[in-house]
């Protein structure tokens, strides 16, 4: 198809208004002015389409070309995605430094995926075989971690009447030709273009049933996260979004992770970068980097490029749920999202609704989010796969009220509320755990009693209620001091002392404690209940507070999170007798506090 | 895209505020660079905001004071705003825009860059992982800077910022290397006492000479206020880059910078966001914040300290809030730690330095600082809710733990936050110095040091509770 040139008519920003482009659709990808940079068609008038450019536009003047592609804006899928690292449009970060150096200039056209590289192609059908769109054909290892599965794409649908053998291919190179019921033949490639705009077809949703491990004790235990699910995690700046996604991508247990750095910090991308490669999976035991794309477009490159980076990310990670996989997309932050979005709504003079939001704000997001959960895939198979979508909203002044927090409250299931004054103590992860929430509990309870134990829902809503309690007693110690509590209550603050600083805090920087295998989580907090029962069964049997606290097993407990991720099962029940030994000599060896009668403590 | 235009336009339609619309025009670039006759001969300079067939919309630096829609003259010079850059401006005071204001003679150029700059690729950059030691340790100890870094320091009318900046730049080094270093300072819409007492602060340490300094001042015109920090990082990034520096830029007060672009803003009646400023307010300012760091392969950096006033001491206010969510961290002075005497006045609690995780510990500050942080931080904060807690109910009601805590945070501010104006403490001595406030607590208390850790230090000398 020839393709149109048009002029450009005004320019604001990344906005331009172009005319002589009568075929203009929606969403159709433009080449603007004389150095050809990336635009997008968001409006079609009858003289005039509205474009946004996805290239900073300093010099260009109206009159010059606009030429249509006929294409929307697509990403390459294929063997070659995982290690990558992409700007919001999927051109590879490295190649564009390669041609333009330490600093992105514009106008650069690098494609998304490697057409030179040769992958080890495995065929897993036969000629002869009948496929539909979706169906695996065949293999690649693409990493040490993942091996790639080479899908039917859409639109082709009949009897394989050539496959190439086990061999080396690029992308592009045709492996296999399937004959439709017209007799027509079709080629078929490795590589898949897919638009971003609209998800990825599969047959149907499925339930949850799985928890997405994130290897933080907080998350989950209080509020964990379904596989397929959504979570929003909001906070004011430097509470711990970033941290808390980064510890997600580096330790929760998906197969695949796509992370998308959306108007945030160019350093946070470097730092992933440069350390995730050193990582190691703790399920696999491979560079953590193997099982990841990156996609950074940091808040200084061009605010429409933010805007699409979202989309690419998420129809990538799409594209591996196809395959069978447990995708986790990351997102931080949606809020600068959502400020693009009201950046160029605002350019277009479109009327603002609250705070300057365009009004189709919450749609936008709720569709953005309906792209995750979990499926079967297309294809003849029942094979599963899932998306989980976590995102970080950035509140102005760190008020929760504001349209973009509110509205992805509305749509996500977890909810992690972080806060500053938390933060400000260096209580790390700062997620307040009365306020935050999952609506998962009930449907991973199954997984939970039988991969843990029958006594985890009672152990988490046990350990709740003494927060709970805490919170509360505290703000009356706040008006008449500790000293007019009973011995009871001073019990109940002691034990959710223990929760928070032996269980809930837990820094992202230290070797080991960064991440915590759920079977560790279940038995810490299985041995911090256990004593808060047994130190408040004998404070009713007239034992001091005080005296509890000198027992020496509270140190080992305090140093739990740091045993090896390995070697915690004997450790911890090593602890576990000890406090029965230390509560088992308050009764015999008689004190100050008072003769009691072996055998009444559990 | 240099265009030699020499047609000059005199279809000024319409003055609006720093705006002016000039119809008929031809083809005119989007941002690039206009020069105005105003009807008394003054030369002005503006840029294109939005271009359209026949029509421009500029944004002049100066102010349109003076201009009218009969005689102004407009010339489009067909090219985006460059700076002429070389070492050369190492010395040199200039106004805001780039411009020689001292008696030097015009600037030498290696280069003409563009001030927008571009991103770095992310791909290309360095993670800071050197610390710069302050010698003040509220910051080495706690926030602890590092080379290629964005941290601010938000804070007030009244409030000693200027002092502390002066104090950073003055102390901050790299313990044990002698490297060659630079200060670019851009001021925006400071007095000129202000912008005098970092001058004679330069001078007095002999810094002057490698100084790039930027000069727009409260009774210079606002809206070149948007050129200058651009112009002051061109220069910082070709200094870095180019000539291997390290480069320390200050830009202050960025709320001025702000207040600047609300301007503009209003009188394009653009849809405003909160209290009256622009929307693209986080974009923009990252444009400027984002140009902080390290390059791969490259031996210069470019860090940054930025100075805002908060109106009303209010950290949710939109300047506060949208660089606190782009830079590295930031350093709050507080007015109360201020009332107190207390000086530097940093309140470690809202303060972070995001960058200082990977930039201390063994081999860069010493092994211990991350626990010995974490401790101290934990000790604070308790003691400083004691002290709400004793304002109700006396100390009596406190057991001994708890004045214990309440006691360390008094000690903390007197002793480790506060320091003298010409007191420069290394990385060892501020970390000795918590050990020692932290003897007072027995070792089963230290639940954020491990055991070998606190041995350590009491084998030093430096822990000693007993
Ligand atoms: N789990 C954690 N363990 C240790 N430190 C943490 C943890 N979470 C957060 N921090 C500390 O808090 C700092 C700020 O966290 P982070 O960068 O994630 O904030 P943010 O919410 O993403 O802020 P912004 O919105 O400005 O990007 C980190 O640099 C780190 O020092
Ligand atoms: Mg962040």
């Amino acid at each position: 198809m020839k393709p149109d040139i048009g002029y450009i008519e005004n320019i604001a920003g990344p906005v331009i208004k172009a005319g002589g482009l009568p075929s203009a659709r929606m969403y159709e990808v433009v080449r603007v002015g004389k150095e050809q940079l990336i635009g997008e068609v968001i409006e079609v008038g009858e003289h005039f389409c509205i474009i946004q450019c996805y290239e900073e536009t300093s010099g260009i003047a109206p009159g010059e070309p606009v030429a249509a592609t006929g294409d929307t804006l697509s990403v390459e899928l294929g063997p070659g995605l995982l290690g990558a690292i992409y700007d919001g449009l999927q051109r590879p970060l490295p190649e564009l430094k390669e041609i333009s150096g330490d600093f992105i200039s514009r106008g650069l056209t690098v494609e998304g995926l490697d057409k030179e590289k040769k992958w080890k192609f495995t065929p897993v059908v036969k000629v002869g075989a009948n496929v539909v769109p979706g169906d695996i054909i065949g293999e690649v290892p693409e990493t040490g971690i993942i091996t790639s599965k080479i899908m039917i794409p859409r639109g082709i649908e009949g009897e394989i009447v050539e496959i190439v053998a086990k061999g080396e291919h690029t992308v592009v190179e045709t492996i296999c030709k399937v004959k439709d019921m017209h007799n027509t033949v079709h080629e078929v490639i490795m590589m898949q273009k897919t638009p971003v705009r609209i998800g990825r077809a599969f047959k149907e949703r499925v339930a949850f049933d799985t928890p997405l491990l994130t290897g933080q004790r907080v998350i989950d235990t209080f509020m964990p996260l379904a596989k397929g699910g959504t979570g929003g995690i909001p906070g004011g700046f430097g509470t711990g979004k970033t941290v808390t996604l980064h510890q997600f991508a580096k330790w929760a247990d998906a197969q695949v992770v796509v992370y998308v750095g959306c108007g945030e910090r160019g350093n946070e991308m470097t730092e992933a970068l440069e350390e995730w490669p050193k990582l190691n999976d703790p399920q696999s035991g491979k560079p953590l980097m193997d099982r990841t794309v990156l996609i950074a477009n940091t808040s200084n490159m061009p605010v429409a490029a933010r805007e699409a980076s979202i989309y690419v990310g998420v129809t990538i990670a799409e594209y591996f749920r196809d395959q069978g996989f447990d995708v986790a997309l990351m997102a931080d932050s949606t809020s600068r999202w959502a400020e693009a979005l009201r950046e160029i709504s605002g350019r277009l003079g479109q009327l603002p609704s609250e705070e300057g939001y365009p009004a189709y704000l919450g749609s936008r997001l709720a569709q953005f989010y309906e792209r995750g959960g979990r499926v079967k895939p297309l294809g003849s198979d029942d094979r599963l796969g899932s998306i989980t979508i976590c995102g970080a909203v950035s509140p102005p002044g760190g008020d929760f009220s504001e349209p973009v927090t509110q509205a992805t409250l509305r749509i996500v299931k977890v909810f992690w509320a972080l806060d500053k004054d938390l933060a400000a103590r260096r209580f790390f992860p700062a997620i307040n755990v009365l306020t935050s929430y999952s609506l998962y509990h009930i449907t991973l309870e199954q997984w939970h009693k039988e991969n843990l134990g029958p006594d985890w829902p009672e152990l988490v809503r046990d350990s709740l209620a003494l927060l709970q309690k805490d919170q509360e007693l505290r703000e009356i110690v706040q008006l008449v001091g500790p000293d007019a509590l009973p011995e009871s209550e001073r019990a109940v603050l002691e034990a959710a002392r223990m929760i928070k600083e032996d269980f809930l805090t837990q820094s992202a920087l230290h070797e080991i404690d960064t991440y915590c295998p759920i079977g560790k989580t279940y038995r810490m907090l299985r041995t911090i209940v256990k004593f808060s029962r047994q130190m408040a069964a004998a404070v009713k049997l007239g034992v001091s507070v005080r005296r509890i606290l000198e027992f020496s097993v509270l140190d080992s407990i305090a140093r739990m999170k740091t045993i090896p991720w390995d070697s915690y099962e004997g450790t911890i029940d090593a602890i576990d007798d000890r406090i029965d030994r230390e509560f088992q000599s308050l009764f015999t060896e008689p004190d100050g506090s008072g003769v009691l009668m072996p055998g009444v403590v559990e | 895209m240099t265009k030699e235009s020499s047609i000059v336009y005199r279809t000024v339609s319409d003055v609006r505020g720093p705006l002016l619309i000039v119809k008929h025009t031809h083809n005119v670039g989007y941002n690039e660079v206009v020069k105005i006759r105003s009807p008394s001969g003054e030369m002005l300079t503006g840029t294109v905001l939005e271009t359209g067939r026949g029509k421009a919309v500029i944004q002049v630096f100066e102010g349109t004071r003076g201009l009218d829609a009969d005689k102004t003259a407009v010339r489009f010079t067909g090219d985006t705003l460059k700076l002429p850059v070389s070492t050369e401006i190492l010395g040199r005071v200039l106004d805001g825009s780039g411009n020689p204001l001292d008696k030097g003679p015009p600037l030498t150029a290696e280069d003409h860059r563009d001030i927008n700059g571009s991103p770095i690729n992310p791909y290309a950059r360095q993670y800071p992982r050197q610390p710069i030691q302050t010698g003040l340790s509220v910051i080495d100890g706690l926030n602890t800077l590092v080379r290629g870094q964005k941290l601010p320091i938000f804070s007030g009318s009244g409030l000693p910022h200027n002092r502390i900046a002066a104090q950073i730049v003055r102390q901050a080094e790299i313990p044990g290397e002698k490297s060659d270093f630079a200060i670019v300072f851009a001021a925006m819409g400071i007095t000129a006492t202000e912008a005098q007492f970092f001058m004679n602060s330069f001078e007095e340490t002999g810094a002057l000479e490698h100084t790039a300094l930027f000069l727009n001042l409260a009774n210079d015109p606002a809206i070149e206020r948007i050129i200058t920090p651009r112009a002051a990082l061109t220069a910082a990034e070709y200094l870095a880059y180019e000539a291997d520096l390290h480069v320390l830029v200050i830009l202050t007060d960025m709320t001025n910078y702000a207040e600047a672009l609300r301007e503009i803003s209003a009188a394009r009646s653009e849809v405003p966001g909160r209290r009256g400023y622009p929307c693209y307010l986080y974009t923009d300012f990252s444009m400027i914040y984002e140009r902080a760091g390290r390059i791969r392969g490259r031996k210069g950096t470019v860090t940054q300290m930025p100075i805002l006033s908060m109106p009303q001491d209010d950290m949710t206010h939109p300047i506060p809030d949208l660089s606190g969510y782009i830079t590295e961290g930031q350093m709050i002075v507080a007015r109360d730690l201020h009332r107190r005497g207390i000086y530097p006045p940093i309140d470690p609690g809202p303060s972070l330095s995001r960058l200082m995780k990977e930039g201390i510990g063994k081999g860069m500050t010493r092994f211990d600082h991350k626990e010995l942080q974490a401790q101290l931080y934990y000790g604070y904060s308790e003691g400083r809710d004691f002290r709400d807690l004793v304002t109700v109910v006396g100390a009596e009601a406190l057991t001994d733990r708890d004045q214990k805590y309440l006691a360390f945070a008094d000690r903390f501010e007197q002793e480790f936050i506060n320091q003298g104006d010409h007191e420069n403490r290394s990385f060892e001595e501020t970390l000795d110095l918590g050990w020692n406030l932290l003897s007072e607590f027995p070792e089963r208390e230290l639940k954020r040091c491990d055991t070998k850790t606190i041995g350590w230090a009491r084998e030093r000398g430096v822990y000693a509770y007993s």
